[in-house]
């Protein structure tokens, strides 16, 4: 479904992705593992048309994807999230949400050449039966996805984002990229900063998807998680794929040990610290 | 006289004079990411505080230029200690406010001491030129040069041999990687604001002895000129400022050679403009950098808007509906028409700067497309004035979107350069384009407000017709709010890389968003037109946008109900307090800068 062919970012002097090759059969859920700065939040860019390789191809269902703009990549059914999170702090949760499904709105957004965004501020405007009908199904939607977060973001439904904890903030982040309805979704880091508890939820949550039938790429540095999880693990070092293969394997494989050991700190502590 | 050496050695001083306002500005950049926009208003402190030293007190020229450097950059300092630090944990949008505040009240308070009528600066040098080749070359073209190039070299000696130089270097390169390795960034705040500010002051003085003249225009102008010759380097980037800035110099200078003095700015904004879209990141920046990832929402301050009850709405509605029954005196009566037209401004800037985030600083420029396509058509075709009316908020949605698109793909502070020199191409194009709009001399005789065939005269029908068209647009903006666009608009400016992963296009929703607003603007300037019956390139200038801003920033970002109890009370208290014209300026300059420190979600709250 999503393969990567000789992926390669430098900045300046750095190689901070080099030369990735990854295969992502649909369905199949597979984590990529590194310490802080081996490039995984790069490569996600990668993927997702917010940066440009320098070299490599990305192919996505078949078609050549390399260098498409992020907005095209969400049409095509890219979703994720953002390490760091990037919610849209002066929207209600809801709004967040509804962004999300932003590029499945068709009434509104009438795909006409040239007129076509005039006419969605016309409709925008007027808002006949069919707008308001699209409207209300979206809110249901919105209701049903963040139903599967239990009465975490429901009761919030209403508050800006800013106010929420960190843990509701990610949830709203997930929850937003599977307005998507996305063939393919990749998350960075999902359960930073949460306590056991919480990423426990978040750990059902995304073995519920992946029993759903999502495909599924997955930045995580709690290990336990995935070892849970994935169907084969990628580990990267210093832009390079160093290992790769299912995660009882790579996990003794000395090289990883190895990139772990010799960046003085286990990628968990780490992430722990900079939360 | 007019031999290519004379243009090249012309271009490359008056380079020179730029490079002086430049370097400052990307010192600044440097270390804290921030656009100064005060820079001008310092060149412009300079050239006054160079006018008392050489005319009132006779200082020999070198004492003048240290009387000079010195105290501007004591104001650099005050700048940076009072108007700045406050404000270092507050949002993106804070600090380029704060400035665009701090520069009109520095430019009102000089204009008020000193009248804003211009005055002679005399070089103190003795006047005879040398021949050089073919051209000829003067003593103060020689000081000007020898000042950007010792400067130069006392920049580069410090950066590179000093400590307190070395922190600045640190500093620019990674900031949180300097805070942590012990730098004292408010001290590195401190040396730049310094630094920039002396620099910009000399500038200011050089330039008042070159053109032997100084006025209170200087200000904006330098602050355009500097930023343009820093982004054409690369913002921040120190070296590239000056090459920046004799580059400047020489487009300026050669196109005056080609076309004519009335077309200097025009090259400037152009060169500008074409920079922004085809390198951003200025001629010699590295390779195309990702932009880090910016945390979320820190663009505006997080608020909760104030929710006011329907019932209120609706009855300070009928309210100011009927207000024209009572026996109000015609002064009240104009200066509501005055709040209205100020408000269909205030919605559409708070629509594009709150709403989208696209912070505007040439907003009085849809209102000039505005009120020139209204007075034209009412005057060439004859069309009906309701129409023309109608024609200018369509014109100036048009053009108004396509002349700002090439900042689409800009970003926070870039946004304010861009739209700021956008305004001033179009009252460049206006006053020389005169075929069309008679250029210097204005249009006169622009036929009163009506509506089917019935003239607009009494200060009553003015006012039900202004309250009416401000109301309907206001409903318009409120509509659009609860729409799919008003959360894509808001998204976009929370997080526009967030956005735009979620399949949100820039391009589409910031041209959505122009268009909207621009025909608010391009119908407040119509109607003003009429209501003026004369306008000319500068009736809608550079305060009104200010002016608008400031109404924006006192309602709320995006607050459609703040926009107008901003204007209402931005020209009412003034004229309830009998508020002399010229301190009008300076106290909208206050309350921005007050609003920024104390209340940055404004009264009614960002939306
Ligand atoms: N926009 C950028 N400009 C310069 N260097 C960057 C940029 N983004 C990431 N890097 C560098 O690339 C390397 C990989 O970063 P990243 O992909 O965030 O790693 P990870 O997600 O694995 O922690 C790091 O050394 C980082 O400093
Ligand atoms: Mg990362």
């Amino acid at each position: 479904m999503l393969s990567l062919r000789g992926l390669t970012r430098r900045f300046g002097g750095l190689t901070a992705v080099d030369a990735i090759d990854l295969d992502l059969a649909r369905g199949e859920l597979i984590s990529i593992i590194g310490p802080n700065g081996a490039g995984k939040t790069t490569l996600f860019n990668l993927v997702t048309g917010l940066d440009r390789p320098d070299a490599g191809h990305v192919s996505f269902e078949g078609g050549d994807i390399t260098g498409l703009s992020p907005e095209r990549l969400a049409a095509e059914g890219i979703g994720r999230t953002f390490q760091l999170g990037r919610v849209f702090g002066n929207l209600s949760v809801m709004d967040n949400v509804l962004i999300g499904a932003h590029t499945r709105l068709r009434a509104v957004k009438p795909a006409v050449p040239v007129i076509g965004p005039l006419l969605e501020l016309g409709l925008a405007l007027l808002r006949p039966a069919s707008v308001k009908l699209e409207e209300e199904k979206l809110r249901e939607q919105v209701k049903a996805i963040l139903a599967r977060f239990g009465e975490r973001l429901l009761p919030r439904i209403d508050q800006p984002a800013y106010s929420l904890s960190y843990a509701n903030r990610r949830r709203v982040e997930i929850a937003r990229a599977l307005a998507l309805k996305p063939r393919l979704l990749l998350l960075d880091e999902p359960t930073a900063g949460m306590n056991p508890t919480e990423t426990a939820e978040m750990q059902t949550l995304v073995a519920e998807l992946k029993a759903e039938g999502l495909t599924i790429l997955l930045i995580e540095h709690k290990l336990e998680m995935v070892m849970r999880l994935s169907d084969r693990v990628i580990v990267m070092d210093e832009g390079r794929k160093i290992a790769e293969g299912p995660g009882e394997v790579v996990r003794n494989d000395p090289k990883v040990i190895e990139a772990y050991l010799g960046h003085g700190l286990s990628g968990t502590a780490e992430q722990e610290s900079a939360a | 006289m007019s031999s290519w050496l004379d243009y090249t050695i012309n271009g490359l001083i008056v380079g020179n004079v730029y490079a002086l306002v430049a370097v400052g500005l990307a010192l600044i950049f440097g270390v804290s990411r921030l656009i100064n926009f005060a820079q001008g208003s310092i060149y412009l402190v300079g050239a006054y505080i160079g006018w008392v030293a050489v005319v009132q007190l006779h200082t020999p020229l070198p004492l003048t230029i240290i009387v000079v450097a010195a105290s501007a950059a004591v104001v650099g300092l005050i700048i940076e200690r009072f108007g700045l630090r406050p404000l270092q944990n507050s949002v993106r949008i804070a600090p380029l406010l704060a400035t665009i505040g701090i520069s009109f009240v520095l430019d009102q308070l000089v204009m008020l001491t000193f009248s804003p009528n211009p005055r002679a600066l005399p070089s103190q040098l003795p006047d005879v030129r040398f021949q050089v080749g073919g051209g000829t070359i003067g003593p103060l073209d020689l000081l000007i040069a020898g000042v950007g190039i010792t400067s130069a070299l006392l920049l580069f000696v410090f950066l590179r041999y000093s400590k307190l130089g070395w922190a600045v270097r640190a500093t620019a390169q990674d900031r949180d990687a300097a805070m942590q390795m012990g730098v004292d960034v408010n001290r590195v705040n401190q040396a730049v604001f310094g630094i920039a500010a002396a620099l910009g002051g000399v500038s200011g003085m050089l330039v008042g002895m070159y053109y032997n003249q100084i006025d209170t225009a200087m200000s904006l102008q330098a602050t355009l000129k500097g930023v343009v010759a820093e982004v054409v380097g690369g913002a921040g980037n120190v070296p590239g400022a000056v090459v920046g800035s004799l580059l400047l110099g020489l487009v300026e200078s050669y196109g005056v050679a080609v076309f004519g003095t009335s077309y200097r700015n025009l090259f400037a904004f152009l060169l500008l403009v074409v920079v922004l879209v085809l390198r951003p990141n200025g001629l010699f920046a590295s390779a195309r950098q990702a932009p880090p990832e910016p945390l979320t929402g820190t663009f505006i301050a997080p608020s909760r808007p104030v929710r006011i009850p329907r019932w209120a709405l609706l009855a300070a509605t009928g309210i100011f509906a009927i207000l024209p029954l009572f026996p109000v005196s015609f002064y009240v009566l104009q200066t509501f028409i005055n709040a209205w037209l100020l408000g269909m401004l205030a919605l559409s800037l708070t629509l594009v700067a709150g709403t989208i985030g696209q912070v505007s600083l040439g907003h009085a420029a849809l209102l000039a497309i505005g009120a020139y396509t209204s007075a034209l058509l009412s005057l060439n075709f004859s069309v009906p004035v309701g129409l023309a009316v109608i024609g200018g908020g369509l014109m100036s949605a048009a053009l108004g979107t396509a002349l700002i698109s090439p900042s689409f793909r800009l970003r926070g502070h870039y946004v304010s350069i861009a739209t700021l020199a956008i305004g001033e191409i179009v009252s460049l194009v206006i006053l020389n384009w005169e075929s069309v709009t008679r250029g210097p001399i204005g249009i006169s005789g622009i036929p009163p407000l009506s509506l089917f065939g019935y003239e607009l005269i009494s200060p009553t029908s003015i006012y039900w017709f202004s309250f009416a068209v401000m109301i309907v647009l206001a409903l318009l903006q409120g509509r659009l709010l609860g729409s799919h666009l008003g959360r894509s608009f808001r998204a976009i400016r929370d997080d526009d890389i967030a956005a735009r992963a979620y399949g949100l296009s820039l391009n589409r929703y910031k041209s959505l968003a122009f268009i909207f607003g621009g025909f608010a603007a391009g119908v407040s300037g119509g109607i003003a037109a009429h209501l003026y019956s004369y306008i000319n390139h500068e009736t809608f200038n550079t305060q009104q946008s200010i002016l608008a801003l400031t109404v924006v920033i006192l309602g709320g970002l995006g607050n459609v109900v703040g926009a107008i109890v901003g204007s209402v009370a931005l020209v009412g208290l003034p004229e309830l307090f009998r508020i002399a014209a010229e301190y009008r300026i300076l106290i909208y300059g206050i309350v921005l800068l007050l609003l920024v420190r104390f209340r940055p979600q404004g009264l009614l709250g960002t939306m």
